[in-house]
């Protein structure tokens, strides 16, 4: 049998991670520090709630912390209302913009 | 005070009787504030249902339509879910939570402590053993200093709840 041609193994195209056009995610859920939730407790709420890295959410943590607030996702507006009355379940401070 | 561990796939406390009170008031409370008590006017309610667009009183309103009864119905079970895990009576005893018994009660006990902080004026810079010093200090048996102490203890509850949950 010679027809069959060996599978051909094309490197994987690895696209490029660029940012998505502002216009595709022109929203954006935020959460604000206050001065009642803990600070592990935010933090796995954003693993919990985001799938994110421990790492990655602890960070967002911090910067909620330390800046008082952070963008913890972003995209169509009807996902970020669903991701902030998520929040809001459990009891972050959550509010929807525009990015 | 009591520890939350792990036991397997099971988190466990052993409550002393005043610490089933406790939390079986503050669970029923935060229940009276999402039912007979409902007030949007009240600072509560505002902390626990935002305001999700605060420059858009309008969409604010039009996302409340929409998304507010699920929330209430949220907070006032996983309350439940603390009112059904303690033990039953006037008696101390254990409490043994699966995964998403464990979850609810680390969700109500979060809405319990942000209800207690806004009637406290809990701020950020807030030191809880000054706080509580100083209410000692004006009068030992006044509301402040219970209000405190449980507010604390319900902190320290939860983050050993938590703790075994990452374990």
């Amino acid at each position: 049998m010679g027809g069959m041609a060996a599978p051909q193994v094309a490197p994987v195209e690895t696209p490029d991670t660029e940012e998505v056009p502002v216009s595709d995610r022109p929203w954006v859920t935020i959460v604000w520090d206050d001065p009642v939730n803990l600070m592990t407790y935010v933090t796995w709420v954003f693993q919990k709630l985001f799938g994110y890295s421990r790492e990655k959410a602890e960070q967002l943590m911090l910067d909620v912390h330390h800046k008082g607030k952070a963008v913890v996702s972003s995209g169509a507006r009807e996902r970020m209302e669903h991701d902030a009355s998520q929040l809001h379940a459990y009891g972050l401070w959550a509010t929807v913009d525009r990015s | 005070m009591s520890m939350f561990r792990r036991e397997g796939d099971r988190y466990v406390a052993t409550f002393a009787v005043d610490e089933v009170r406790v939390l079986r008031k503050v669970a029923s409370e935060v229940v009276g504030l999402l039912t007979d008590g409902f007030d949007h006017g009240d600072p509560v309610v505002g902390r626990l249902f935002p305001e999700v667009y605060p420059d858009d009183a309008a969409g604010s309103a039009e996302f409340r339509r929409y998304t507010e009864g699920d929330l209430k119905t949220g907070k006032i079970d996983q309350a439940g879910a603390i009112l059904a895990g303690l033990p039953d009576g006037e008696a101390g005893g254990e409490v043994r939570l699966d995964a998403e018994a464990a979850e609810a009660w680390l969700r109500a006990l979060n809405d319990a402590r942000l209800a207690m902080g806004v009637r406290l004026e809990i701020k950020d810079g807030t030191d809880l053993g000054e706080e509580l010093d100083d209410a000692v200090a004006e009068d030992p048996t006044s509301s402040r200093v219970f209000q405190l102490s449980v507010y604390a203890y319900l902190g320290y509850l939860q983050e050993s709840l938590l703790n075994a949950l990452i374990d």
